[in-house]
């Protein structure tokens, strides 16, 4: 028998500190495997942002810089106006990238940035322990909403891609979930599209990727997926939202 | 040897910048160092560099962590306000160990204060700025010249200690024209093994300033420590006017410098034993002058815009030895030299 | 007819796995590994298709497939 599936060379073989059915490290492994497939190791650089995916310049197997909360759009611009070459990409979450860094990622959208951006939306903060987030649901408990998200007193939850996707710069916009193998396949395709279109020098494309938080969330990882799918789903529904002719 | 030619001061620390082979810049406009930005907006493409302006200060310093990360020469310049919204950022380039050059025209404040050129920020300049335990290797030039000079070795200084550099003016010098001398291009940079960039058969590169483990985090705090003290031991710059025989001292950085110039010519004249010790770097501050010429000083006068904060390096660096007394004007009010020497004269009626 | 090999010491037993798998022949051991999880384990290596299924699924990348 032939090994089929395994570990990708763009992912170092050590474990993940993620919790327990927390859906980064699929994400991880998605990203990881495009990269090998593009054969692009030798000239990705990853921009590690501030959330629980903040320690991950440890997993991928290329140059990474770890940058503060909400800047990776800044920092990554940075890096590839120096290496307009390189493959280079943000790995943001929704609390970094939809509220302290709101500035940041429009503002690399509108200048066409040629980055890729992977936004992981579980609707709450993870790594300070399960705040309310911008994406919070209407009603939906989190330690700093025990009540349940009151939107008279916060708003709604914020469509980020949707904003992006509004901006000339940005080529490609889609939004994608990890809720069975088909919509995990379809996820790293995106991926793939958006790595294949900053190559290209197309401009700035965002993957956002609807995932999970059990612990946060107080729901097993099986019943959270099924809980993403009926909740965060609903509100912000998966498909492309924007994509060059020839791509769509 | 070049000719002279004239310049502002803005204008004359952009193109020192791009002579040391600085070819990134980001910013975000903010009176009064806007000729900085807008000359490189011209200039940086002509010689196939990056000028980018952000949408905020604190875009712009996380693209020079960016491009400094990658391995550039980067430089970005702000006044007052905007250099308190870096803050994060210059911290986190400390920590990541990624050279950078900085430029603050200081204004008064605080808060938006006013446009006028004030010496408020020493403090925030030298004593890190930002969170955590880092210091910047700080720079006040007080002629255009001196500018030009500064800010290309700055590049120079950055690179060899991996540490943002900061040039720490003011307004006056800003917007100030002198003949300047400019020096040669350099094409030479040092290989930065440790930036990130496409990566063929070595070890990937982290550029972070992460550290989880308390442990390992110490210990990075004691490098960059040792690193402090090597910048002590190697960097220290200051000048002086009529110190030899000086009874009298002022010490004064940056343009108040130069006022400090006129008040001492001006002492010398009315038989007052005055003289200048000017520190060019203010961090890390020269103390050893102080004390070379301790003994046949009677006092000391800090002069700075703003109420007194470099008093407190003077008073560092001579323990209780001599009184140390301040004059200074506020929130972009120039000190003329007869008020200084006023302030002098004082002094030495009654022989403080 | 397929196969996985399953890194029991990187497992978090979080079953997402298990609810992937098609043939439903994934399962948690008894036993913990040192960090103190059950991992997953396969519970009938005949009706392994090496469909890839619990691969996908996995974050913590520790199947391997074989076919």
């Amino acid at each position: 028998m032939n090994k089929i599936f395994s570990y990708p060379e763009a992912l170092v073989d050590v474990p993940m500190h993620y919790c327990p059915g927390c859906t980064h490290g699929i994400i991880h492994r998605l990203v990881a495997e495009v990269i090998d497939e593009m054969g692009v190791m030798s000239k990705t650089i990853g921009v590690a942002s501030v959330g629980c995916s903040c320690f991950n310049y440890d997993y991928f197997n290329f140059d990474m810089v770890a940058t503060a909360h909400g800047r990776a759009p800044a920092t990554a611009t940075g890096v590839k106006r120096v290496h307009p070459n390189c493959l280079v990409f943000t790995y943001q979450g929704d609390g970094d990238l939809a509220a302290i860094g709101t500035a940041e990622i429009i503002h690399a959208a509108v200048r066409g940035e040629k980055i890729s951006v992977i936004f992981v939306n579980n609707g709450i903060y993870g790594m300070t322990g399960g705040q309310m987030a911008p994406t919070t649901l209407p009603e939906m408990k989190a330690t700093t909403s025990p009540y349940g998200r009151n939107t008279a007193l916060t708003g709604y939850p914020i469509k980020m891609t949707e904003m992006l996707a509004l901006q000339d710069g940005c080529v490609y916009a889609e939004r994608t979930k990890i809720s069975s193998v088909a919509s995990i396949n379809k996820t790293k395709k995106a991926i793939r599209k958006a790595f294949e279109l900053q190559m290209a020098g197309k401009g700035f494309s965002v993957v956002e990727i609807l995932s999970t938080c059990p612990t946060n969330w107080g729901i097993e990882p099986v019943e959270a997926i099924k809980w993403m799918e009926n909740n965060l789903e609903a509100y912000y529904p998966v498909g492309v939202i924007k994509a060059p002719k020839e791509v769509e | 040897m070049a000719e002279k030619i004239l310049m502002k001061g803005s204008e004359a620390i952009a193109e020192a910048a791009i002579r040391n082979g600085c070819r990134y810049f980001f910013g975000y406009p903010i009176t009064p160092q806007n000729e900085i930005p807008e000359y490189l907006a011209k200039r940086l493409p002509e010689v196939g560099g990056t000028f980018l302006q952000a949408e905020s200060e604190v875009a712009a310093i996380y693209m020079v962590l960016g491009a400094g990360a990658a391995g550039a020469r980067v430089m970005t310049s702000s006044s007052s306000p905007g250099i308190s919204l870096k803050q994060e950022g210059i911290s986190y380039m400390a920590g990541a160990e990624v050279p950078c050059v900085i430029v603050n025209i200081m204004r008064g404040g605080p808060g938006l204060g006013a446009i006028q050129g004030a010496q408020p920020d020493y403090w925030q300049a030298t004593r890190g700025g930002g969170h955590g335990d880092y210091r910047l290797l700080v720079l006040a030039p007080a002629t255009v010249q001196e500018a030009v000079n500064l800010t290309y070795e700055a590049f120079d200084l950055a690179d060899k200690y991996r540490n943002p550099v900061m040039i720490l003016g003011d307004g006056i010098l800003a917007q100030i024209m002198e003949p300047v001398e400019l020096p040669e291009e350099n094409k030479e940079q040092p290989e930065k093994t440790w930036a990130v960039c496409e990566n063929h058969n070595r070890p990937r590169n982290i550029v972070s300033s992460s550290y989880p483990q308390v442990d390992v985090l110490e210990q990075i705090n004691l490098r960059l420590h040792k690193r402090y003290n090597e910048i002590k031991n190697n960097e220290v710059r200051w000048d002086s006017y009529l110190l030899d025989d000086a009874e009298y001292v002022i010490v004064a950085y940056g343009s108040a410098a130069r006022i400090a110039k006129a008040a001492v010519k001006m002492a010398r004249a009315e038989g007052i034993k005055a003289g200048l010790l000017r520190p060019v770097s203010v961090w890390p501050f020269p103390v050893k002058p102080f004390q070379d010429i301790l003994p046949q000083v009677k006092a000391f006068l800090a002069l700075e815009m703003c109420t007194g904060q470099m008093i407190d390096d003077v008073r560092l660096a001579i323990g209780n030895a001599r009184p140390v007394h301040h004059y200074g004007r506020l929130g972009g009010v120039i000190p003329l030299p007869e008020e200084v020497l006023g302030k002098l004269k004082e002094l030495v009626k009654e022989g403080k | 007819m397929g196969y996985i090999k399953i890194r029991e010491e990187r497992c978090k037993g979080c079953t997402l796995c298990i609810n992937a798998c098609p043939k439903k022949i994934i399962s948690l051991a008894p036993y913990t590994n040192s960090k103190g999880y059950n991992p997953a384990t396969l519970t009938n290596e005949e009706a392994c298709t090496g469909c890839g299924s619990c691969y996908a699924f996995c974050p913590d990348v520790c199947i391997e497939v074989y076919r």
